[in-house]
Parts: C-alpha cells; sequence; structure tokens
C-alpha cells in the first residue's frame, strides 16, 4: 500500500470539500425557506388588508319604514290604472313616512336633513312595489330600503367615535323659548367635560407638533418662496395650538362648537343637544332636537359624547340623532348586504352592487372561451402533431411566443381599431371584449398546449401508429386525451387572466358606467356593460368612503370567482386524469 | 450451397432463404436509408422467411431498428428520414405511394423495445385495433378477438378476471406480452419486435421467447436483439449488421458456427461491439 498516505490526503480534502457543499446547501435552503415564507406573509398581509376593508361592504343597515300609499300621491289620475300608479310621487310618501316619525320636525333645515336619511333612488323600487300589488293603495305597509352610506357608515361605527353612558340623578329641565336649561345639584357633566378638555389638549399638542415639523421643513426648503410659505403655515399651526390650549384651560362656560366633540342627551324618548356647560358640570343649556315626552325633573338619562367634531364628519347632528331614534325604536336592521349582489353600478354607494359586472364578466369569459379554447387547442394540435418543420412553421412558432408578450392594451386598441371601427360591432360590449380577450389569451392556450402535447410520450404514438391508427386517430385516441390536464390548466390559466384584465377592455368602451345589469342570454353580448375588474378600477376612483369599502368587497368577490374558476378546473383535470 | 449466393451490385454476398422449406414473406433490394445527411443504411438486400423467426444482430448504431422500422414504414414518421430501394412483402411493394402505411401496419405489427400500453384497461388495449379496423361485428366477436389474442400472447390466464384494469397497472413482461396480443389483435402477417427483451428480468425473457417460438408456427417473425444467445435461442435465420451494412444473413446454426465474414466472428465470439 504505497499510496495509502496519498489516499488519506485525497479523503481529507474531500472531507473538507464535503462540509462546504453541506453548508451551501443548508445555505440554499435556507433562502428557498425564507422566500417562501416572505411571499406567504406577504400574500397573508394584502388578503387581511383587503378583507378588513371589505367587512364593512358585506353588511348594509336598512331602515324599515311604515309607509302610508295614500291615494292622492301614488295614483294621481285615480283610476289604478298602471299608467297612473306610474306617474305616483313615491318620494313624497316615503318623506310622509318619515315625518311620522319625527312629528315636531318641520324646519326646512330639519328636513332635509331627515329626508338625507335615505337616497331619493329608492322611490322606483316602492313604485315598482305598488305597480306589482295595486291593492297596497289606500293602505298602510312597511318599506324597507337602505340608508343612505353615511348613515350606514356612522351606526356600524366606522366613521364617528362616540360613547354612551348611562346616568343616575337628578336634572331639572327649564325650557324657555328655543333653549333648554339643565340644572343639576352635582357636577352631572364632569366627565364629558373631561372627553372635551382631553381633546382640545390632543389636537393643541397635534398642532404643536405640526407646527415644529413645518418648521423644520422650512429649514430644509430649497427656495425662499417655499421657505416662507412653510414657515407661515407652522405659525398658523402654533396659533392654533396656543388657542386650542387656552380654550381646554380657559375659566368660564365651556362653548361646543362644529369643531368641538359634541353632546347629547337622550332622555324620556327625546334627545337635547347641549349648546354649552358651566366650567363647574352642573349647568347645561342646550336646545331640543326631539321633544321629551314628560316635563319636569328627569332622573335617569343616557349621556352621548361624539368625539368626532362635526366638522370633521359628513353626517350632521341632527341627522345622527334621527339614526339612533329610529335604531331605538327597532326600525333599522343590520344585515347581510344583498344589495352589493343583486344591483348594478349606482352613483349612491348604497345601492351599488356587482351584479351588472359580474354578469358582464360571465358573457365576456364565455366569448373568449368559446373563441380562444378550441381555436389555440386546435393550433397547438396542427403545429405540434402535423405541421411540417419548415421555415414557414418556425416563423408562426416564433411569432406565437412572440405576442403572448405583446401588452394587453395593444389588443385593446387592435379590437378597437377592428371590431368596433372596422366591423362595426357596438362599443362596450360582451361580445367585443371576449374578442380582444380571446385574441389576448390565445398565445398562452397554445403554448401550454403544445407543451403538454409534446410531454405525451412518444412510445404512445408509435404504439398507437404500429397497430394501424392514422395519424389523427392516434392523435384524438390517445395523445390528446393524456394532454387534456395539461391543456386544460393552461386554458385555465389563460383564461383566469383575462378575468383579471382591464386595460384592453378600457379601450373598447366596457369602463362606462351601467346602471342596468346585462340580460344574462343571447342579446347580453350586445349590450353595454362592464366586467369585474373594471368595476372594481372605477370604484376604486370614487371618493365616497363607501365606495372604498365596496372596492375592496369586488376584489373579494373577484377573487371568489377566481378561485371557484380554479377549484373547478382542478376538479375536471382530476376526473379527466382518473379516467385515463 | 454455393448455388444459393450470388454477388450483389456493391460485391457482398448475399443469402437468399429459398432453399429453405419457407417461401419469402419478406423481399428487401437495396435499401438505402438517411437520416438527413447521415446515411444509416447502405444497399441492404436480403429475403425473410415465411413462419420462421429472423434475427438481426449487430452492434448498436448499426442500422438494424432501422432496417425494421423500414418494413412497416415507421421511418415516414421521422421527418429527416429518406428511403430508397425496394422492400415487399409477398410481393407487394411496401414503398408505394398508393400503399396506405395504416394499411400496411395492420400487416405488419410491432413490437418495440419498452412495453408501451396504452394507459387504458388490458381490454381497450387488445380491442383497440380491431375496433378501428372494424374487425368486429359485435360485443361478442371483440370479446372473442380479444380472447384469442391474449391466449395467443400467453397472457389469457393472468389477466383474464381482471380484463378492465389497466394496462399500465401489469408488470413490465406481462405489459410486453400484452403489447404482442395487441398486435396479434389485428391479426397481421408479420410481426417486427425491436428488441422486445431488453427491458425484462430472465424469467420474462424466457417466457417472451417461448411466446416467440410459437408464434413462429402461424407468424413471420423479425426481431432485433442485442442477445447473441437470444438471436441463437429463437431465430432460424440471421442477418449481422454493422455500420449501415448488411454484413452476413443466412441460417442462424451456419452464422454461429461458421461465420464466412471476419467481422462476424468478431462479434460473435465478443471481440467488438
Amino acid at each position: 500500500m504505497t499510496d495509502a498516505p496519498a489516499s488519506s490526503a485525497i479523503r481529507e480534502a474531500v472531507s473538507q470539500r464535503l462540509a462546504k457543499r453541506h453548508r451551501a446547501e443548508k445555505r440554499f435552503r435556507a433562502y428557498g425557506v425564507g422566500a417562501i415564507a416572505l411571499a406567504v406573509i406577504f400574500l397573508a398581509i394584502l388578503l387581511g388588508s383587503i378583507g378588513f376593508q371589505s367587512l364593512g361592504a358585506f353588511t348594509m343597515n336598512t331602515l324599515t319604514l311604515p309607509v302610508t300609499i295614500n291615494e292622492r300621491q301614488a295614483d294621481p289620475r285615480g283610476d289604478g290604472t298602471e299608467e297612473s300608479l306610474r306617474r305616483g310621487n313615491y318620494n313624497a310618501i316615503i318623506q310622509d313616512g318619515l315625518r311620522a316619525q319625527f312629528p315636531s320636525v318641520d324646519d326646512r333645515a330639519e328636513l332635509r336633513d331627515l329626508f338625507g336619511l335615505y337616497n331619493g333612488v329608492n322611490s322606483a323600487s316602492l313604485m315598482r312595489k305598488v305597480v306589482a300589488n295595486p291593492s297596497l293603495v289606500g293602505g298602510t305597509t312597511d318599506f324597507t330600503l337602505p340608508l343612505s352610506d353615511d348613515v350606514d357608515l356612522y351606526l356600524k361605527g366606522i366613521t364617528v367615535s362616540e360613547r354612551f353612558a348611562g346616568r343616575q340623578g337628578a336634572l331639572d329641565v327649564v325650557v324657555s323659548d328655543q333653549t333648554v336649561r339643565l340644572e343639576s345639584a352635582e357636577p352631572a357633566f364632569a366627565d364629558f367635560l373631561t372627553v372635551m378638555r382631553d381633546e382640545l389638549i390632543r389636537r393643541a399638542d397635534e398642532a404643536a407638533a405640526n407646527a415644529s415639523r413645518l418648521e423644520s421643513a422650512a429649514g430644509a426648503a430649497a427656495t425662499r418662496d417655499e421657505r416662507e410659505a412653510l414657515l407661515s403655515q407652522s405659525r398658523r399651526q402654533a396659533a392654533l395650538s396656543v388657542s386650542l390650549r387656552e380654550r381646554a384651560e380657559a375659566q368660564g362656560d365651556v362653548v361646543l362648537g362644529t369643531d368641538t366633540p359634541a353632546l347629547f342627551l337622550q332622555a324620556e324618548g327625546g334627545v337635547i343637544q347641549v349648546r354649552s356647560v358651566s366650567r363647574d358640570g352642573r349647568i347645561a343649556v342646550g336646545e331640543t332636537l326631539l321633544p321629551l315626552q314628560a316635563e319636569g325633573p328627569i332622573t335617569a338619562w343616557t349621556e352621548w359624547a361624539v368625539e368626532t367634531p362635526s366638522n370633521a364628519r359628513r353626517i350632521s347632528d341632527r341627522r345622527m340623532v334621527y339614526a339612533r331614534a329610529l335604531e331605538d325604536r327597532d326600525m333599522v336592521r343590520s344585515g347581510f348586504n344583498t344589495i352589493l349582489f343583486t344591483n348594478a353600478d349606482s352613483r349612491a354607494p348604497e345601492l351599488a352592487g356587482v351584479l351588472g359586472a359580474m354578469i358582464g364578466s360571465i358573457l365576456t369569459m364565455l366569448v373568449t372561451m368559446v373563441l380562444a379554447v378550441p381555436i389555440g387547442v386546435g393550433t397547438a394540435i396542427y403545429l405540434e402533431e402535423f405541421a411540417p418543420k419548415n421555415r414557414l412553421t418556425n416563423f408562426i412558432e416564433v411569432n406565437i411566443n412572440n405576442l403572448a408578450a405583446v401588452p394587453s392594451i395593444v389588443f385593446g386598441l387592435l379590437g378597437l381599431a377592428i371590431f368596433i371601427n372596422l366591423f362595426g360591432l357596438p362599443r362596450s360590449a360582451p361580445l367585443v371584449g371576449g374578442m380582444v380577450l380571446a385574441l389576448m389569451t390565445l398565445p398562452t392556450v397554445i403554448i401550454s398546449s403544445r407543451a403538454a402535447l409534446r410531454a405525451v410520450p412518444p412510445s404512445i404514438r408509435e404504439a398507437a401508429l404500429g397497430v394501424g391508427a392514422s395519424r389523427t386517430q392516434a392523435v384524438f385516441h390517445h395523445v390528446l386525451p393524456l394532454a387534456m390536464p395539461g391543456i386544460l390548466t393552461g386554458s385555465i390559466i389563460g383564461l383566469a387572466q383575462a378575468l383579471g384584465e382591464t386595460a384592453p377592455l378600457l379601450m373598447i368602451g366596457m369602463v362606462a358606467f351601467i346602471a342596468d345589469p346585462p340580460t344574462l342570454g343571447l342579446s347580453g353580448f350586445l349590450e353595454p356593460s362592464t366586467v369585474m375588474p373594471v368595476q372594481i378600477y372605477l370604484w376604486s376612483g370614487a371618493a365616497e368612503r363607501a365606495f372604498e369599502m365596496r372596492t375592496a368587497a369586488a376584489i373579494i368577490t373577484l377573487l371568489s370567482l377566481m378561485i371557484m374558476f380554479n377549484a373547478a378546473a382542478i376538479y375536471l383535470r382530476r376526473r379527466f386524469e382518473r379516467r385515463w | 450451397m454455393a448455388d444459393d449466393t450470388n454477388t450483389s451490385a456493391n460485391g457482398r454476398t448475399v443469402y437468399h432463404a429459398n432453399r429453405h422449406a419457407h417461401p419469402v414473406k419478406v423481399a428487401a433490394a437495396g435499401v438505402d436509408v438517411s437520416y438527413g445527411d447521415k446515411q444509416a443504411l447502405h444497399g441492404v438486400t436480403l429475403d425473410i422467411p415465411d413462419r420462421a423467426v429472423t434475427a438481426f444482430i449487430g452492434p448498436s448504431g448499426c442500422g438494424k431498428s432501422t432496417f425494421l422500422r423500414c418494413i412497416n414504414r415507421m421511418n415516414d414518421t421521422i421527418e429527416t428520414a429518406r428511403v430508397s430501394g425496394s422492400i415487399t412483402i409477398d410481393g407487394e411493394e411496401v414503398n408505394d405511394r398508393g400503399v396506405d402505411p395504416v394499411i400496411l401496419r395492420a400487416r405488419v405489427g410491432m413490437v418495440f423495445q419498452k412495453p408501451n400500453p396504452f394507459p387504458k384497461s388490458i381490454y381497450d388495449n387488445v380491442a383497440y385495433g380491431p375496433r378501428i379496423h372494424g374487425l368486429s361485428n359485435s360485443r361478442d366477436e371483440l370479446d372473442s378477438i380479444v380472447e384469442n389474442s391474449l391466449k395467443k400472447a400467453g397472457l389469457w390466464a393472468e389477466v383474464s378476471d381482471r380484463l378492465h384494469t389497466p394496462g399500465t397497472a401489469l408488470s413490465g413482461g406481462q405489459q410486453q406480452r400484452l403489447v404482442i396480443a395487441r398486435a396479434i389483435a389485428v391479426n397481421p402477417e408479420v410481426i417486427l419486435m425491436d428488441e422486445p427483451c431488453s427491458a425484462l428480468d430472465p424469467i420474462a425473457t424466457a417466457k417472451i421467447e417461448e411466446l416467440i417460438d410459437e408464434l413462429r408456427e402461424n407468424y413471420c417473425l423479425i426481431i432485433v436483439t442485442h442477445s447473441m444467445a437470444q438471436a441463437a435461442r429463437v431465430s432460424q435465420m440471421t442477418a449481422f449488421f454493422h455500420l449501415g451494412h448488411l454484413v452476413e444473413y443466412g441460417p442462424t446454426e451456419e452464422i454461429f458456427t461458421n461465420p464466412t465474414d471476419r467481422r462476424t466472428q468478431d462479434y460473435i465470439t465478443g471481440r467488438f461491439g
């Protein structure tokens, strides 16, 4: 064994290298796990935030209002015909129903606040109800309508922060002309004063922080104008801070205004809004918003403090009071937001739904599927199994691959130029949208189908040819069934991509505001419509908070649709695999 | 023997099978095959007797499989392949434009190196050929074709109770016999086997060899093999190919005991290849 020392040296070198190799492997695995963990975390954050956002849109508050369908308003001609019923003033009927709930309300401003609880468009739904059942005329019926978005969001506790506290004690109520004076032996309003003071000081601190931030930003400003603008802003914030602090520490009565928290008192079925409170917390002066049912001193009341000042919320004081009063009378119900799935788009957020977009998406996807899948799979079969390999087929192949990389908006432009301008097909129609998306999807379907066909072992083709099958028989009896799972997967991926596509559809006018869902039938293919991703895009640009939530809800709906789509695909694929 | 041999155009010695009891089934004359620029076969001329097993032996890449695939025109499926020369079966030219490869392949069955049953049931595997060629008019007829084919392939006893289980679930040897049954089912005259045992264990190989010996009664069998022992065991005629040329062709005993060409001798004694 003359080479023993040499071989042990080799072994040592190998073992050293081996340790390095193991380390490299461990490192690589750690990278992989890290990448997956990161992806999962981001996905969870994304879905979590969208899901959280959408929660507010999946429930809604509806008002069930007893309305009297009087003949004068509902049936202006008095003959009970449909034509006459369709001329009725149903909004007035709803308004009368609301007024009946609040007999004390007669001021114009008050009425405006009251009628703002709902959107006038709802009168159409009452009209349909009456036209469908004319016997309602002359009687009283319960009519359920969604509350307007501001009220809805307020009742959900999303836009306004407030607190209710039950109180016991003795309050003297002195009513004089417009004002109400509440007096107590104890400091009954001390708690609210603390809330008020804390709020003022918090805002003073905030303004002071703003002022110093602006000042330091001014120091770093590039131009003189910019610096001076920032400095003046900073000075304004500092002055605001000082004034807020002064108000918090001031002696004398505390006056409640549009920039301070608001205080309401609920007692004996009525509501008093407090305008000022004495510093010792024993005397409050305010006005009656809803009349108290009993006179004289009150012993139990609810202190209702709204921390969000009225200039920082969209809902007025009075509308809040009306909404809460209706809620206390058990006329407001919170339930699943069916409107989201039974209505098409609307200018009023509480009446906006995704039904129109969903039907549009279904029709568009049908066209895409019918065009892209047979053409794509057929092309793949011909190119892979039958076409001679020459320059022409090579050229075609390269161009199919290139088409897969073309930005989708280019297909939209093509659709606009060819289908709409040249062929004269209608704009915004699912037919055109489906054709454009089919063009976009074709390369994906062809490429994945070809890959699936290529993956079928050649021995199967040889076996079929060997027993005397023609080439077509070999392909359709043996190769295609084996490639089917792969073809299905590719087609589904292509269609799912098309389902989520927005850009090309913008070009052919599917971005329009469509308040009526298209017919779910043959004629629907030519009716103007929009699709889910475009609806999301449209809503995401709307200013209302409620639309923001509906955007998230629509995203969740679209994601669920896609998951259903993919689940169906996986189920189909499993079935095909089991058969073979 | 000298009167049976003559010299072909390119000076090679060519043996004819006419001194055997069996008539000539497949006759090849001057077959050239090239894949693109590369010529794989050079002027192969030989006659293959009916109801006998003819073995093609030779080192890898010598063209024996290529020649085999010419007989049922499987080379048509390879785009770059060019075949010239004449191959006749019962005097009918195979390479004629008028000959439909589909009909030809029904006459000339083929068994491949790796068992390739369709991913379908055993029954459907065997019934596929008869179905596409319309060989049966009724369900019962098809059943009996399947049963007979499986019996001839010696597989019936093993699978008769599970005809509707997937053919791919059988063992390698059973799969290969299933493939043979599938080839038999369309009632071919010639069966080509391209190294049918190379993927099998010795026991399965023995079974296939036994089967080949039985099939000899009714069919013209042509088998490509790498195993000299197998060629010696199963074949009556042997052809030795080398570098695209047919070097020697004759009765198996003669090739193995008294080869005329030096290359044949070197190959069968294991000096190369």
